[in-house]
Formats: structure tokens, C-alpha cells, sequence
């Protein structure tokens, strides 16, 4: 096929893709969008399948029919709570493709026809041209190389982020010396780009370089847990855009650098978003501990003899009387699947003249917008998700805000206490309402280990117990009343 | 000119483009967002498809180009379907 033909018809495959993004900008045109990015996708792989080099068709129909198979099956199986564990694998499964097809360029350019495995740390004389003369050649190789150090690093990180997600691995671990460590480890990843750069023949720097990107992405995302998931999952969605639009470079594909950058400035969005919205730098996320002074705040002076605490039913008596109430959900919400139930009260308090809203805080769940897709799976309206700066000058106004498995986003001491570890992230006002609910199982601290003085206030009530038997028990009392 | 300038003239433009578009994105589509974006991500099925196909390459090419394949669909057609059930659930009242 003519080669213009083949470039042209990848450009409208790039202009569905802006289309199709440029959808989600609305939940209403969301949809179309989604529909129409597919469309585009279809249009280039169609035109590739048409290409001259593409002959075998074995490997191919191979690998489209467990990928589809593998990938459908996910998608329509998998809960809306456990979102952010499928978006971990896809973006682990976007590095490992990149990976795979540096590898294959850099292998077929070679010539390498590897019988056994020592073949592949075998010497190789390169030809003056394989790949690609002067300025251009180097671009490649730089190219190659860094797509395998992405792409690996993107690959294995996602699979460490995965399991943690799962709560398999539950404690955190690190290399010695921390970011020193890794920053050695990085330092001898660019090495190895450096030398398979300047010699690409250097078949054992390539295999080098693959090794030491798998470590990096296992040891960058190994230290970093729970609340600061979020930030991972983003980052690792940006790497995966990153060694797309690389691997562009490597084929002189004008599609996958396109979409490839596409992706690389979303994730890189919305890392900075969750950064802002936790009042620390993406270096501090990476490489840091929470900052410490946590210790020296005493739980129990705070909370000794000032914590009311009251049954689903008192509350209910306070929710009945309600003009407006303003629910803030956290994780909580997800680990207890309390979505559904939460809904049913909202119903509820709806059908007695009370206003119910959601205040969603940016970094609530364990990925951007995870609490808004469990709620819109909940059948809430997705006007009745309000962000957090629109949210927080209406708790003045409100009778009671009900908290829902969320801590360190509400807890005033960001706000009002200087000297404390998260002061100066930005959290949801919640105590300025007339009543606060918290339903939470105990007293315990959030992600960031401090005692949240907000339990301890005079307009506070603590329902302790499951999140979702204490909601649907107010639920339940509500009706009655 | 070499065809890699243009090659980075289209990457440099389409990170602003990017900037652009994303920061219009609401927060309350983030997640759908990524999903969508990982979908897209799956184009370089484009350049699996080229290295899986060549019958004039070593086998170590076709092999990789067929664990390429595999992942580069699954990111496809996990990544678009899971939106799409994501998007239709979001609903005004």
C-alpha cells in the first residue's frame, strides 16, 4: 500500500483519538468519545494489516485472540471497586508491548537469529547503516534504548503496584539507602543506555539495560503504599504513554507518537492534580516518608473524654430533621462496598425535602476519580459529585456531613495546625457543618499515622462499626421515623 | 530537512495539545480517563502487528512481536470496553 495512503489514514486515526479525549472533557459526550477513539484505533490497525511487510499472519491472529479473549473477559468482569487494580495491569501491559517492540527492532536490525539463550549476549558486527544513517541513526538507538528502559521499568512497577493494590504484599520495602539506591540503580540503567547507544553490536549492554530497568520499576514502586497509590497508578499510566510515543520515534510511526504523548501528558496531569491535592512533591511521594513530627502529637490528650460516639439510630434522628447533607466518602467506602447502601440513604433523606451532595476530595480512594465511579455505579447523579473547592464553602450551610471511611482529607490539622506533618494540604471543611457523622470502625489513624482532631470535636458524632451495616441501618431507622 | 525533525515537530505539538485537552477533563472522569488513555496507548498494536508479520525476520522478532500483539490488544480491548462500561454509568438525574 502506498506509503502517503498508509500516513494519511493515520492521521485520522490521530484526529479520532484527540476527538475521542476531547468527549471526556463532558460526561454527557463521555460515551461518543470512548466510541469514537475505538473507531480510530480500528481505522490504523486495519491499514497496517494492509501493509506489504505484513505477512505472516500466524503470530498475529495468535496474539489478537488472547488478548482479546484475556482482555475482554477482564473488563466486563471486573467490580468497580477494584478499578484501580485493572488499570495498574493495563498500564504494566502498554510498557510491556513498547518493551517487546524495541526489542524486536533492535534485534531485527541486528540480524540476531538466536537459537539459545547465549546467543542473545553474543557480539554482533552492525552494518554502517542498520539503524539508519548520521543523526538519524543515533535517534533511533537513543530511541530503542529508552523505550526497553520505560517500558521495562513501566512494566514491572505496574506489576509491583498491582499486588499491592490486591493486598498481597502488604509491607513496604526498599532498597538500602532509599533514593540513593535507586538513584544508583538508575545511574547504571543510563550506563547501559549510554553504551548500547554507542555500540549497538554491545548485545550483552542491551541485556544489561533490560535488567536493570525490570529492577528499577520493582524497587521505585516497592516503598510506596496506600494513599500515595494514586500518584503511582497516574505516574505509571504517563511511563506507558511515554514509551508509546518513543517507540513512534523508532518506527517513524506518526500514530504512536501522537497517542503516545496523548497519554504521557494525561498521567503526567494528573500526577501533578493528586501531588497538589496532597500538598507535597512528586519527589517527596517517590522517595520520602510522610514527614516526621507524627509522634509527638499525643492521640490520646487529643481524643481523652472529648469523643461522643452514638448508635445508627441517634443519627437518624439528626438526618431527619436535615435541610442539607453533604457526604464524604473515602476509601472506606470502597473496602466496605458501601457505594450501594450509601445511595439508599441519600434516596432516603431525598424523599423527606433533604439536599444531599457528595464532596469528593481529589485524592479519596486509591486512584483519580475512583470514588466518583463507584458512586455513578451506584446510579448517584453525576451532578451530585462535587469537587472539593466547589464543596467547601457550602459547609457553613450545611446541617450534617457524613464521613465515610475518609480521614487525613478531613482531618483540620492540614488547616489550622502549622507544625503538623500534613499541614497545608488542602481538605475538605467538613467541621464547619452543624454536625459532623464519622462512621468508622475505631479511633485508628489514616495512611498518615496522625490522630485526626476532628473526632474529638464538640459538634462531631463517631458511629463505630462496618460502614455499610451502620449506613443501612440509618437507612432503615430514617424510613421508620 | 530529516524526517526526524518532523517526527519531533508532531511529538512537541502534541504534548500542548495534550496539556490542552486534559486539564479540561473533569474530575469526576479521571479514572475513565485513564482507562481511556490506556486504551489509546494500545496503538503500538500498529507497530506489534509490523514486527509479528515479517516472515523475513529471525524468529526472536516474531516471537517478541507476538507477546507485543497479545499485550498491545489486551490494553485495546480491555482499555475501551472497561470505559465504556465505566462512562454508561454515569448519569445525570
Amino acid at each position: 500500500m502506498n506509503p502517503n495512503l498508509v500516513n494519511l489514514v493515520y492521521l485520522i486515526a490521530g484526529v479520532l483519538f484527540i476527538l475521542g479525549i476531547k468527549g471526556l472533557t463532558k460526561p454527557k459526550t463521555a460515551v461518543r468519545g470512548n466510541l469514537l477513539s475505538a473507531v480510530g484505533m480500528m481505522v490504523a490497525v486495519i491499514v497496517t494489516l494492509m501493509d506489504s511487510s505484513v505477512v505472516n499472519m500466524t503470530y498475529i491472529v495468535a496474539g489478537v485472540t488472547v488478548g482479546t479473549l484475556i482482555g475482554a473477559l477482564m473488563a466486563l468482569r471486573i467490580q468497580m471497586t477494584s478499578m484501580p487494580e485493572m488499570v495498574a495491569l493495563l498500564n504494566g501491559f502498554g510498557g510491556g508491548a513498547s518493551l517487546c517492540i524495541a526489542l524486536a527492532e533492535y534485534y531485527s536490525r541486528l540480524g540476531l537469529n538466536a537459537t539459545s539463550a547465549a546467543d542473545l549476549a553474543t557480539p554482533m558486527a552492525v552494518g554502517s547503516s542498520a539503524f539508519g544513517d548520521g543523526f538519524q541513526g543515533t535517534v533511533t538507538l537513543i530511541s530503542i534504548a529508552l523505550t526497553v528502559l520505560i517500558g521495562a521499568l513501566t512494566l514491572t512497577g505496574s506489576a509491583v503496584a498491582f499486588t499491592k493494590l490486591k493486598e498481597i504484599m502488604k509491607n513496604s520495602y526498599g532498597l538500602p539507602g532509599g533514593p540513593i539506591g535507586n538513584g544508583l540503580l538508575l545511574a547504571a540503567a543510563l550506563f547501559a543506555v549510554g553504551t548500547v547507544v554507542m555500540d549497538p553490536g554491545n548485545t550483552s549492554a542491551m541485556l544489561m539495560l533490560i535488567g536493570l530497568a525490570f529492577l528499577l520499576g520493582i524497587f521505585l514502586v516497592i516503598p510506596i503504599g496506600g494513599a500515595d497509590m494514586p500518584v503511582v497508578i497516574a505516574l505509571l499510566n504517563s511511563y506507558s504513554g511515554i514509551a508509546a510515543a518513543l517507540a513512534g520515534f523508532i518506527l517513524g510511526n506518526t500514530v504512536l507518537i501522537i497517542a503516545g504523548s496523548l497519554v504521557g501528558t494525561s498521567g503526567l496531569i494528573l500526577t501533578n492534580i493528586m501531588c497538589v491535592a496532597m500538598n507535597r512533591s512528586l519527589g517527596n511521594v517517590l522517595f520520602g516518608k510522610m514527614a516526621e513530627g507524627g509522634e509527638t502529637i499525643d492521640a490520646d490528650e487529643i481524643y481523652a473524654g472529648k469523643v461522643t460516639s452514638a448508635q445508627a439510630d441517634e443519627v437518624a434522628l439528626i438526618l431527619e430533621t436535615a435541610k442539607r447533607v453533604v457526604i464524604v466518602p473515602g476509601y472506606g467506602m470502597a473496602m466496605a462496598q458501601a457505594q450501594h447502601a450509601v445511595r439508599e440513604l441519600a434516596n432516603a433523606m431525598e424523599a423527606r425535602g433533604t439536599e444531599v451532595e457528595y464532596g469528593i476530595h481529589p485524592v479519596a480512594g486509591r486512584m483519580p476519580g475512583h470514588m466518583n465511579v463507584l458512586l455513578a455505579e451506584a446510579e448517584v447523579p453525576y451532578d451530585k459529585l462535587v469537587e472539593m473547592d466547589k464543596i467547601n464553602p457550602t459547609f457553613d450551610d450545611t446541617d450534617v456531613a457524613i464521613v465515610l471511611g475518609a480521614n487525613d482529607v478531613v482531618n483540620p490539622m492540614a488547616r489550622d495546625v502549622e507544625g503538623s506533618p500534613i499541614y497545608g494540604m488542602p481538605i475538605l471543611n467538613v467541621d464547619y457543618a452543624k454536625t459532623v457523622v464519622v462512621i468508622k470502625r475505631s479511633l485508628s489513624p489514616g495512611f498518615a499515622g496522625l490522630p485526626n482532631p476532628l473526632f474529638a470535636m464538640d459538634n462531631t458524632i463517631m458511629v463505630y462499626g462496618d460502614g455499610k451495616k451502620a449506613v443501612i441501618e440509618m437507612t432503615t431507622a430514617l424510613n421508620q421515623a | 530537512m530529516e524526517v526526524t525533525i518532523l517526527l519531533l515537530a508532531l511529538f512537541v505539538l502534541s504534548l500542548f495539545l495534550g496539556v490542552e485537552l486534559i486539564t479540561k477533563v473533569p474530575p469526576t472522569l479521571h479514572t475513565p480517563l485513564m482507562s481511556g488513555t490506556n486504551a489509546v496507548s494500545g496503538i503500538t498494536l500498529v507497530g506489534a502487528l509490523l514486527a509479528a508479520g515479517s516472515d523475513t525476520s529471525p524468529l526472536l522478532v516474531n516471537i517478541l512481536g507476538f507477546v507485543a500483539v497479545t499485550l498491545a490488544t489486551l490494553n485495546v480491548v480491555g482499555g475501551y470496553l472497561v470505559t465504556n462500561r465505566m462512562l454508561s454509568m454515569f448519569k445525570r438525574k
